[in-house]
């Protein structure tokens, strides 16, 4: 029997073809006959399109159409939808190329097609666009201000909707009786994904049978053939078969179904051509869904020795140009309902106000509203702690919610499954001696060194989740997963599996849990996924849910099949089900070992059907749908220490250390590696990146060139430690591990910062904390 | 049209390219070396590296037509005879990679460093990786591996 696997870092099973160039990105996917598609995206934030002249680009050899808005209308496609739906909201259509009007800065307004790239390239520098420049604002304050710029006339205001949740009478109640009010504002700045693999789309239609195989760079293939093929392009769904091969990175910005995906599929099937497009990096900066970008007032009542009373948040949220798929709930649902973080405030009221702006549209990115959330939170928490005199952990332990007290009941919705937050805080205090940093800090402030440390005492939600919780909030989707557990008649396992792993290890952590479940050698099981033609359904991969969701709809499989094996174990064992146990890889009846039936016997017998129970269909295969009963609530403490440099304001972290309770954990070395990979992206939102429009809507970081992207040396070691609280919504006992490390890190870094600073009397710096801004601050202290 | 002929993991490739055609173009479409990859095209991002005579380039930002007569390593040529490079197996041994896209260009970068600077510490593996972006790992499995590898050689 081969040795148990979950919780072993055994090496990715996916590397080997990584490593020697053997990947398979849609880009790499070569059909014969593939033209290519370049867009023309406007250069203003808001134009009105006058005239589109394709003359000159049509007459260059090798060009094969030219396609606007209007012909995309004319031909039948259909606007992209919004997939959660808020109360009273605003849904302006969402055309794959704008009709009329283009409202942020790389809008597509037309496509080219041609024999080649470089010639779709030369052609669309060719069509000539006549832009008439109109008013843009890019600032979600601003969009909202009397005589701004309406971005839709649908909302002459800029409100999206407006949102709020929690009870605000006896919150306002909370602040009444306060012996001590604390206030911030807060800019959670925009950022942009940057995945390094960019989006790329290959449509091939097949005039004769009618179907299209689409590859695309997408986290959730089922989703794309769905939505594009019942909302978009009016396709029937089982004649588009989308693909979704290896993927490199995705971080929220592959959910979505964007516009070149939709224009390449409606070409191919109009020129009966492949059509491929790659974006440019360029194209990426723009036309990616951005994350982020929210405003925020903040108050925090406290009684005066500590004990938080109430929350009162106000938040504006920045849509963007149009209502990207799921940029509804971001904002929402997973961001106004994470407020409570880890501790017992007793009553919290939110207000969300989510505004149009001349932008490119706002969507999830890593964390996606929960780590807004915890930024504010634990940021609240530290302001709170200075201003009462307080250690920053003392006010944090007076405040965690107990671990007696699960299943916790917060005041904005969430149901907390389990958690030890003070145990996670005790894990992290072994390997960080804080008393000896404070003195170490005293001691540096002497010689005008200025160090800091921060805390992120965070809790998340992920898993997402149970579909009946997530319709009745707006989702227009289910949220549970789906796994097919196929036996080969040599006993040899294929696993079809709805998650998608662009980078988490599937192949790898799948199999370990059904090496285990059907007690066979990994090398005879595979994972498959990201292609709707082979897997029956899926919701794919997001808000940290493939192994919580997806790994158990894998689990319930497995167990399926093992039912039905042992039926047919006991048949040809001549024996009761009852007495059949399945051990080793071997069915035999308890008690007698050396008669036994190997799994490949049975999965033989079930293909040849010669000797079968009576009443049991041949074959052994499985589906399962795993929907689960609650998110999972992942929780931990980050702590980062960072010197700052007086006389330039360089923020230098010295160290950082992540202690995280996922619950059970799969494969260690791979969650360690996600845990770097997000604490290295809240890291970075907190010192360098930073998507900045100009006030006419100009993207002025639209490159690498003036996008902050770390570097390796920018970046330090990142220390990891766990704790381990099984959940008990899934029988694996697992939580999510995907987005842990940027939901925490942010405000880790933040608080730092600040605690190195605070000396200079100084309260709060938004982020990035650039060495600019800092030194800002500091030249007047 | 130029004919140019490339040494490419040891073996001589003539083509006739259009003039503006970049190198790395020339690798995944001309010779199906998809391995290569395109992150950025602005010389930024470091997935397009190659080695370049040894030394590593960015071949997103070279015309095919000038590496004309040179040798080109791209990442489907460094294992031998099966055989895994040292920095590829580390690469895997530490978990160096996630989604795998940065990689190819991660490993020759790597490959470079190690052939200047065969026992690099750890800052200097930082900063002689500054020409490659990974957005998945944090770059601390990456650096492990490449401590691995220098130990290896």
């Amino acid at each position: 029997m081969p040795e148990r696997l979950f919780g072993a870092s055994i090496k990715r099973r996916e590397d080997p073809r990584f490593i020697i160039g053997k990947g398979t990105y849609v880009d790499d996917v070569r059909v014969p006959g593939t033209t290519y598609a370049a867009f023309v995206r406007s250069p203003h934030a808001h134009a009105r399109i006058s005239r589109i002249d394709a003359s000159a680009a049509k007459k260059l050899k090798g060009v094969l159409a030219v396609y606007t808005g209007k012909d995309l209308v004319a031909g039948g496609m259909k606007p992209i939808p919004t997939g959660w739906l808020i109360a009273n909201m605003k849904i302006p259509a969402h055309n794959p190329l704008a009709v009329d009007r283009a409202r942020y800065m790389g809008d597509a307004v037309a496509v080219v097609i041609a024999e080649s790239p470089y010639v779709a390239r030369d052609a669309a520098e060719l069509l000539e666009v006549d832009y008439e420049p109109l008013p843009a604002v890019a600032d979600p304050a601003k969009a909202l201000e009397r005589g701004a710029p309406a971005v839709h006339d649908e909302a002459p205001d800029n409100v999206c909707f407006r949102w709020q949740l929690g009870d605000k009478a006896a919150t306002d109640k909370a602040f009444s009786g306060a012996a001590k009010v604390v206030k911030q504002s807060f800019r959670n700045h925009r950022l942009i994904p940057n995945a390094i693999e960019p989006r790329s789309a290959l449509a091939s239609a097949n005039p004769g049978t009618g179907e299209v195989t689409l590859w695309v760079t997408s986290q959730n293939p089922h989703v794309h053939r769905l939505i594009m093929a019942a909302f978009v392009l009016g396709l029937p769904e089982h004649k588009l078969r989308v693909i979704s091969p290896d993927v490199g990175g995705g971080f929220g910005s592959k959910i979505f179904i964007y516009p070149e995906e939709c224009v390449v599929t409606w070409a191919s099937r109009a020129l009966s051509r492949p059509v491929k497009w790659t974006a440019e990096r360029r194209e990426s900066f723009l036309a990616d869904a951005h994350g982020r970008d929210h405003y925020s007032d903040a108050e925090m009542a406290l009684s005066a020795d500590g004990r938080i009373l109430g929350l009162r948040v106000k938040t504006v949220a920045n849509m963007g140009a149009y209502l990207s798929l799921f940029a509804p709930c971001i904002p929402t649902y997973l961001y106004g309902t994470l407020l409570a973080g880890a501790y017992q405030t007793p009553t919290i009221h939110v207000e969300v106000t989510a505004v149009f702006t001349h932008t490119t549209p706002v969507d999830a990115y890593r964390g996606a509203g929960r780590p807004e959330a915890t930024y504010l939170l634990e940021r609240m928490v530290d302001l709170s702690a200075a201003e009462l005199g307080m250690d920053p952990l003392e006010i944090r332990r007076k405040n965690f919610i107990p671990k007696e007290k699960f299943p916790y009941q917060t005041p904005v919705a969430l149901l907390y499954d389990s958690g030890n937050y003070a145990g996670a805080l005790d894990k992290a205090l072994e390997s960080f001696d804080y008393p000896a940093f404070r003195k170490e800090q005293d001691q540096a402030r002497k010689r005008g060194r200025y160090l800091g440390v921060g805390f992120s005492t965070y809790v998340e939600a992920c898993g997402l989740a149970p579909s009946q919780v997530v319709g009745s909030l707006g989702a227009q989707a289910g949220l549970y997963e789906s796994a097919t557990v196929r036996v080969h008649p040599t006993g040899k396992v294929s696993v079809f599996t709805g998650s998608h792993s662009h980078g988490q290890g599937h192949e790898t952590t799948f199999a370990q849990v059904a090496s285990d479940e059907l007690q066979l050698p990994i090398e005879d099981i595979e994972i498959v996924h990201g292609d709707t033609g082979q897997v029956p359904f899926g919701m794919g991969s997001y808000g940290s849910r493939s192994a919580a969701v997806g790994a158990t709809a894998l689990y319930m499989g497995t167990q399926k099949i093992k039912e039905k094996a042992k039926k047919i174990a006991a048949h040809l064992l001549e024996a009761n089900e009852a007495d059949v146990v399945y051990e080793g890889g071997k069915f035999s009846v308890k008690g007698s070992p050396a008669r036994f039936k190997t799994f490949g016997d049975i999965a033989l017998m079930a293909y040849l059907a010669h000797s079968m129970p009576k009443n049991l269909e041949p074959g052994l295969e499985a589906i399962s749908f795993f929907d689960p009963g609650n998110f999972v609530f992942p929780f931990g403490t980050h702590v980062c220490v960072v010197e700052v440099v007086r006389d330039t304001g360089e923020v230098k972290v010295l160290r950082y250390l992540a202690v995280d309770d996922l619950g059970r954990v799969i494969n260690p070395m791979i969650v360690d590696g996600m845990v770097h990979g997000g604490v290295a992206q809240g890291v970075s939102q907190a010192l360098w990146e930073h998507a900045e429009y100009d006030e006419n809507g100009q993207l002025i970081t639209g490159s690498f060139m003036n996008y902050a992207m770390p570097h390796a040396d920018d970046l330090p070691s990142i220390q990891v430690g766990r704790t381990e609280t099984p959940t008990p919504v899934n029988p694996l006992g697992v939580k999510g591990a995907g987005e842990t490390g940027t939901i925490a890190s942010t405000a880790a870094v933040a608080n730092a910062v600040m605690d190195a600073i605070s000396p200079l009397g100084i309260r709060h710096i938004d982020m990035p904390l650039t060495p600019g801004r800092i030194w800002e601050a500091l030249r007047g202290h | 049209m130029s004919s140019i002929s490339i040494n490419v993991n040891g073996v001589a490739e003539t083509r006739d390219v259009e003039p503006r055609m970049l190198l790395v173009h020339f690798l995944r479409d001309a010779l199906g070396l998809t391995g290569t990859h395109v992150g950025c095209d602005t010389s930024q991002c470091g997935a397009c590296t190659v080695l370049l005579d040894g030394a590593a380039v960015k071949s997103c930002s070279l015309f095919a037509v000038q590496v004309e007569g040179r040798s080109v390593t791209t990442i489907e040529g460094l294992a031998q005879d099966g055989k895994l490079h040292p920095v590829q197996q580390a690469f895997w041994d530490q978990h160096g990679l996630q989604c795998g896209f940065c990689t190819p260009g991660m490993i020759l970068s790597a490959c470079e460093l190690l052939a200047r600077n065969p026992s690099p510490s750890e800052t200097e593996i930082r900063a002689g990786l500054e020409g490659n972006f990974c957005r998945c790992t944090g770059y601390n499995n990456i650096v492990k591996a490449v401590q691995q590898a220098a130990t290896a050689r």
